[in-house]
């Protein structure tokens, strides 16, 4: 509850916190706000029509219509549902693997750590937009195929982590007093050692949800994530490219196309980047200090 | 600290075969056919028969370890297979490609660098004051705003409104001339300059511009926060109160006694600044239609290219390893304490 209460105080955090509800709430009420024409196929974007050029914001759609006459408005709420589960379910499955691998390094010690960790080098040698493109492409495209070259290549951070933080507590009495009366050792890491070492991979984890969506949304730009026609920001801004340049009497003629699109990643990103850092600020004493 | 310098630079080659190892796995996602391409110039002419024949010849359905000490071979002899986007070997579309980017690079840390490091200190000196939320505010946007978003918006500023910066590397008219003049570099603002070309030279220059201010604008955030917070550390040490009790003037405190210091932190994240930058070129590249070897996989990946995907994923591997090593080495030489103990 204090955590809470001093998410609410400092108005960055406020900002951020609101912010998050509100993107959680469009992506709860994505049926509502923007009911399906298809049932079976609520992320396929409706289109009237196959007109090149993108038509402003009328009566039928309230955010225009961007290339190929695609329903802003439609792509920007299931868009919403599309980030946050992206978000979710790479970074979920990151802090998993992560963790897993982290203590199975910090336990097993020895050379079963030495081997990990150099693993986890290997891993880090490559710039993760890079890693991800090829490993996605290989993979044959597509959002889910972004999604696991997405984990593979992202949970070395969070192992790396996890196991300093586990190598400083394995040594506290409580560790040996379990250890003493005979505790399985899986027992020990899930019962007493992970509790305490957890915090610090939540707070990083949560910064990272933001970033993560980042990447799935430049994939989608770069053409090797989401299929034509599927509600993804990064997509629908990819469709703004030639149409933001076409320079003639009135520059902004198609402003529409990649305002609202990439304004609802960036706030989505802003959101929970301000969440992170204050979380991280109210959960992490070594940073009370105040710099 | 040789000792040190020596067993990193002897376990290079240990991670280059960990990357290699790693990158040939990802390859086992694909079918033998899909890996045949590496060695097909002109993928049209392969018919069923022949392609079985090929595969056999190839022994693309050889035991794993027999496969991947063939395919190092070949890395190492520099037959890295056919790119078919840009109809060229793929050691040969690197070597084109490669200085574009060089160059984007280059011109892109400097402001990176020196901006970070300026705003950051200032930052620092003036903490919890105006100047320090503007800059903090000026990071975080840069943070939070996406390359590609930010790219686009530059692009609609500076070309679509005011015309001033086109997209491309260089003019349509200027293209003969780089054809026929010397290359030296492959980076045309330095062979524009050695070949007496200045108009040409004022042509890269306005192609240059927006995507080096949009890298830039995105990866200063990494620097600045970290200037401000090591350089916030520094401040609070108590030589810096010796020497400011000393008489020195603020002038000299901040520049001799805590920027050093304070600096050392921001060179062992330029690591970290290399591979966001890398990551940086491929989105910009391809943006601003600018053609480096970003541009070049973006290409590749869309038309599955698979040995121009490879190809790149190696080499930029290499490079970061390399500029990793680099920077330990850096640091090693410029923290005294390190090296000393």
């Amino acid at each position: 509850m204090t955590v809470l209460k001093k998410l609410f105080k400092n108005p960055l955090s406020l900002v951020g916190t609101l912010l998050l509800i509100a993107f959680i709430l469009v992506a709860v009420l994505a049926p509502v706000l923007a009911p399906p024409p298809r049932p079976a196929e609520p992320y396929r974007i409706p289109r009237s029509g196959f007109k090149v050029e993108p038509k402003a914001p009328s009566e039928e759609h309230p955010f225009g219509t961007t290339e190929g006459q695609y329903d802003i408005y439609y792509a920007m709420i299931w868009g919403t549902r599309t980030a946050l589960r992206i978000g979710l379910i790479v970074t979920g499955i990151s802090v998993v693997v992560g963790i897993a691998i982290g203590s199975l390094a910090a336990m097993g010690g020895g050379w079963l750590d030495e081997i990990l960790m150099r693993i986890v080098d290997i891993f880090l040698a490559f710039p993760f937009i890079v890693a991800a493109m090829v490993l996605a492409t290989l993979l044959g495209k597509g959002l889910d195929k972004v999604m696991i070259a997405m984990v593979a290549f992202g949970w070395m951070g969070y192992a790396r982590l996890i196991r300093g933080d586990i190598m400083a507590v394995r040594e506290k009495e409580f560790v040996t007093a379990a250890r003493a009366i005979g505790t399985h050792p899986f027992s020990i890491l899930i019962r007493h050692i992970l509790p305490n070492c957890i915090f610090p991979v939540l707070v990083q984890s949560t910064m990272q949800i933001g970033s993560m969506v980042v990447w799935a949304s430049t994939l989608s730009f770069l053409g090797v994530g989401a299929p034509e026609g599927y509600a993804d920001w990064g997509q629908v801004i990819s469709f703004s490219r030639n149409w933001i340049i076409s320079s003639g009497n009135n520059p902004f003629q198609y402003w529409y196309t990649l305002v609202y699109p990439a304004g609802a990643l960036v706030l989505f990103v802003l959101s929970w980047n301000l969440v992170g850092d204050a979380l991280r600020d109210i959960l992490d004493p070594r940073l009370r200090r105040g710099t | 600290m040789i000792n040190y310098i020596a067993r990193r630079i002897l376990l290079l080659p240990i991670v280059l075969l960990g990357l290699s190892l790693l990158i040939f796995l990802m390859m086992q996602f694909l079918t033998p056919t899909q890996r045949l391409m590496a060695f097909v110039s002109d993928p049209t002419k392969l018919r069923g028969e022949s392609r079985e024949a090929l595969i056999e010849m190839y022994g693309l359905n050889d035991p794993l370890l027999v496969q991947y000490s063939r395919w190092l071979n070949n890395i190492v002899h520099g037959n890295l297979g056919f790119s078919s986007t840009v109809s060229l070997p793929v050691t040969e579309a690197i070597a084109l490609y490669f200085p574009a980017t060089l160059e984007l690079v280059l011109y892109s840390v400097i402001p990176v660098i020196l901006g970070g490091i300026w705003l950051g200190a200032l930052a620092a000196r003036r903490h919890n004051r105006a100047t320090d939320h503007v800059v903090r505010v000026m990071a975080i946007t840069g943070w939070s705003l996406p390359t590609f978003v930010a790219g686009l918006l530059a692009l609609a500023i500076f070309y679509g409104l005011l015309d001033w910066f086109p997209p491309g590397r260089v003019s349509v008219w200027a293209l003969p001339i780089i054809h026929e003049m010397k290359q030296f570099t492959g980076i045309y603002t330095i062979d524009t300059i050695l070949n007496g070309e200045f108009g040409v030279l004022l042509d890269v220059i306005r192609h240059l511009i927006a995507p080096v201010a949009t890298v830039s604008f995105v990866s200063w955030a990494l620097i600045l926060r970290i200037t401000r917070s090591s350089m916030l550390e520094t401040l609070r040490q108590d030589y810096i109160t010796t020497a400011r009790s000393k008489g020195l003037t603020e002038r000299v405190v901040v520049r001799r006694h805590a920027l050093r210091n304070a600096l050392i932190p921001v060179i062992t994240a330029s690591g970290l600044l290399m591979a966001s930058m890398i990551g940086g070129e491929v989105v910009v590249e391809t943006v601003f239609n600018y053609k480096g070897i970003g541009w070049w996989a973006t290409e590749a990946a869309r038309q599955f290219d698979f040995p121009a995907i490879i190809g790149f994923a190696l080499f930029n591997a290499m490079m970061l390893v390399t500029v990793n090593l680099l920077v330990d080495i850096l640091y090693v030489v410029v923290d005294p304490r390190i090296r000393l103990s």
